[in-house]
């Protein structure tokens, strides 16, 4: 699948990862009480592969007897494992993250299959980030009473976790990883669209011996999770995915004794002053916007650029822009791969639209779509005001709307001025300038002279519509533990 | 396609930052600043691009092509230079559709040496000068080094820069002396400008030197002498090569590009190339434009082309020493 029209003297071979490392079942079943199992009413879905539509495997499709067969077994899983020392859970967590070091290729290639994000990206950032994750969680669970939530902290007893399709076995890890770290058991739906990753991760807690019932998978749909959500046995909720759905998930907690964290949507705005590093801010832009396709939570939506360097900068990135290679996942030198889903791709065509349509003016390099797969060509919007729904709703795609600022306040009243919170970054060579603007952004993460960068050990989460609770760190901890 | 005057005049779109003193410091020093730690991730990314079959095979030829074969030894003699510049005439014996090299480069007493042995074969004879690698000379000393290298019949001329006032800011003295050893090149040498960018440390600095060897008239600007301990790395020549593109952009006028020093394998030379296509693009990939300052790579090249080709490893004793 060569696309991409390339006129340079240097045209790079195609140079596909293998696709043999991973043997995909034309079937799976639900992961309950550490076996596999078909759904109760029997029904299933397939999964596709974003980038050319072929059907990867076919999978038991969880519904409200299964999430209760599954409650059921990580609740009589609950007392033991919370009883184990601290030090043997770590083992479990240790062994898990290990296992997934050594299968990384495997695991990245198969979630590249069924996600359609580039093999550059599962291979050098979800799949060593998944397994640092893990560590990081290990090293915790013998250390709760010194992680400031007093002696001997409680663990709350069953989780039911919910989680996205945009890095799927990332968004695993940080579900799972603190919350086996600290006693609970788990109950997780991944998402209807890449189910595989997870149902691998079960496998793999197979292989590391995890006890029967600590960790179940119940791949499904939105009915699936709702029931997760409100299921009675439930001790704890956490959710990453759309507002809509995370408010649906704070009314049907609302009243009850569960602990609750969302992590929701964004609408990052990425500030470039006019003293910023710029070859470097080009970079941070398109790392901010393109990975992944822009199907980030905490994605820099918004490029809010001081007016003086506005049309110096566009050059740039339009210039850089016209190198991304977009293509075949599995090429190793892909930039660019496909929407997760046929749904997703129809969202974002509508927004841009509607961007056009309100008058906002739209960019894109000449860049071949393959015939088959769900593409998006990465696509600019200049001429974008605080008014353009452009600029208000979160795309969820490759998508970057271009808005001026002349001042610094300016720049902190326009990224402000949306209902989200969750990431912002500030391009600027003068230290002073970051640490004032960081401190009036209200944002859950600022990034300084880069984007997107994640580790273990930093809390990540929103204010604001973007949600609430935090994951990663040893903040991440408080939301598994009674305290 | 290479189509430059010998001698493109200092940028005039930009001649009035080379009034003063005061005025090219403020130019250089308003430069936009450089993210060590971006500039870094965005090379080490372009390292990860893969390179096969027919991609590499181009990569490999493009790659000998743009080779400055080059000998800067006490030990040097005539014998040791004609070996070289039959090395780099026929680099590879046994299969004569390899390439020649861009040049061999060497110091200014083996120029008239080197000529001979290269000479009707197109491989331009290169000779370091300007009290290489030091540059630690008077200024009269400097140019009587390079007139006898042009003299002899150098095609190019590599000059170092004086770091000592670079570092202590005097960027004046450091232009005037590369526009002098422009002219003492004449019409019929080429120059490249050698920063030492391991002396100059920081990538701030290797940016401003990058825009002050263009504005006073380089033909080319090149990382380092290979005599120090920090040599060409793929960051500062990302960074050089975002230099150029930029200057023609501003100014119109084309700048080659050498990184030198510590490229020894294949791999690191089409990391290089990679960086090339997707910085400053096709019109830099030709060696008028690029050259590899090296001396062992290109043996490892041509062990890697004759892989491609007969898909084994023949050893370093199916390639010569010379």
């Amino acid at each position: 699948m060569t696309i991409e029209k390339r006129s340079s003297a240097f045209e790079y071979a195609p140079a596909p990862e293998s696709r043999s490392i991973v043997d995909i079942a034309p079937s799976y079943g639900l992961f309950i009480d550490g076996e596999f199992a078909e759904a109760a009413d029997g029904k299933v879905f397939k999964t596709v592969s974003p980038s050319t539509e072929e059907v990867l495997s076919e999978v038991a499709q969880a519904g409200q007897a299964d999430v209760d067969r599954a409650v059921q077994a990580a609740r009589r899983a609950f007392a033991k494992w919370s009883a184990l020392p601290g030090a043997e859970r770590a083992k479990y967590l240790f062994r898990i993250a290990r296992i997934i070091q050594e299968r990384s290729r495997e695991l990245a290639v198969l979630e590249t299959l069924d996600n359609g994000k580039p093999i550059k990206e599962t291979r050098d950032a979800d799949l060593p980030l998944v397994a640092a994750h893990f560590f990081y969680y290990a090293g915790w669970a013998d250390k709760l009473d010194h992680a400031g939530f007093g002696p001997a902290p409680k663990p709350l007893g069953v989780a039911g976790q919910v989680i996205p399709w945009n890095f799927p076995l990332l968004m695993l890890a940080w579900k799972i990883a603190p919350a086996l770290a600290t006693g609970n058991t788990v109950v997780l739906k991944p998402a209807e669209t890449t189910p595989l990753s997870a149902l691998f991760f079960a496998d793999v807690c197979r292989q590391a011996g995890l006890p029967k019932g600590v960790v179940n998978i119940l791949p499904g749909y939105g009915d699936a999770g709702a029931a997760l959500v409100a299921h009675p046995d439930v001790n704890k909720v956490a959710f990453t995915g759309s507002t809509a759905v995370g408010k649906e998930i704070a009314r049907t907690v609302a009243g009850t004794h569960k602990k609750l964290t969302l992590e929701l949507g964004g609408k990052g705005a990425n500030i470039v002053f006019d003293d910023a590093p710029i070859d470097q801010a080009v970079e941070g832009i398109v790392n901010g916007i393109f990975f992944n396709q822009g199907q980030v939570c905490c994605a820099g939506s918004r490029l809010l650029v001081q007016e003086s360097i506005h049309d110096e900068l566009l050059d740039s990135l339009k210039r850089r822009l016209s190198t991304l290679r977009l293509g075949d996942p599995l090429d190793k030198n892909t930039d660019i791969g496909a929407i997760n889903s046929a749904e997703q791709l129809a969202r974002i065509t509508a927004l841009a639209e509607r961007g056009e349509a309100e008058g906002a003016e739209r960019w894109s390099p000449a860049c071949e779509l393959p015939s088959s797969g769900y593409w998006f060509a990465p696509t600019l919007f200049t001429n974008v005001t605080q008014a353009h729904t452009i600029a208000r709703d979160e795309i969820f795609g490759p998508v970057l709307s271009v808005l001026t600022f002349r001042t610094p306040d300016e720049a902190v009243a326009k990224a402000n001025n949306t209902p989200y919170g969750l990431s912002a970054g500030i391009w600027t060579e003068k230290g002073s300038r970051i640490l004032a603007v960081a401190n009036k952004l209200r944002a859950g993460v600022i990034w300084s002279n880069t984007f997107n960068k994640f580790d273990p050990t930093s809390p990540f989460g929103g204010y604001k519509e973007s949600g609430f609770g935090r994951e990663g760190g040893r903040h991440g901890l408080e939301a598994y533990l009674d305290v | 396609m290479p189509t430059t005057a010998p001698s493109a005049p200092p940028a005039r779109a930009l001649a009035d930052v080379t009034a003063s003193d005061s005025t090219l410091r403020r130019f250089l020093h308003g430069l936009p600043g450089v993210d060590a730690v971006g500039l870094e991730a965005r090379a080490a990314s372009l390292g990860t691009r893969s390179i096969k079959t027919t991609a590499k095979a181009y990569a490999i030829d493009l790659a000998i092509s743009m080779v400055d074969l080059t000998t800067l030894e006490g030990a040097d003699t005539p014998g040791k230079v004609r070996a070289l510049g039959a090395k780099a005439v026929h680099p590879d014996p046994t299969d004569r559709t390899t390439p020649t090299t861009a040049a061999v480069c060497v110091y200014p007493d083996m120029v008239a040496v080197a000529k001979e042995a290269v000479a009707g074969s197109g491989v331009k004879v290169a000779s370091v000068a300007t009290a290489f690698p030091a540059g630690r000379a008077a200024l009269d000393v400097k140019l009587a080094d390079v007139r006898d290298a042009v003299a002899a019949g150098a095609d190019e001329i590599d000059m170092v820069i004086d770091r000592g006032a670079f570092l202590a800011g005097k960027y004046m003295k450091v232009y005037d002396e590369i526009v002098a050893v422009k002219e003492a090149c004449g019409t019929s040498a080429r120059l490249k400008v050698i920063f030492e960018t391991g002396e100059l440390s920081t990538y701030d600095n290797i940016r401003r030197a990058s825009w002050l060897g263009m504005l006073a008239g380089a033909d080319f600007i090149k990382t380092s002498t290979g005599k120090v301990a920090v040599n060409a790395t793929p960051a500062n020549t990302l960074l050089m090569l975002e230099a150029v593109r930029d200057f023609r952009a501003q100014t119109g006028v084309q700048v080659g590009v050498k990184p030198a020093g510590g490229i020894r394998t294949s791999k690191d030379a089409i990391k290089f190339l990679v960086l090339v296509n997707e910085t400053v693009g096709e019109d830099w990939l030709d060696n008028h434009w690029f050259r590899f300052g090296a001396s062992s790579l290109l043996n490892d090249l041509l062990m890697q082309r004759q892989k491609l080709a007969t898909g084994r490893y023949s050893g370093p004793d199916y390639v010569t020493v010379d």
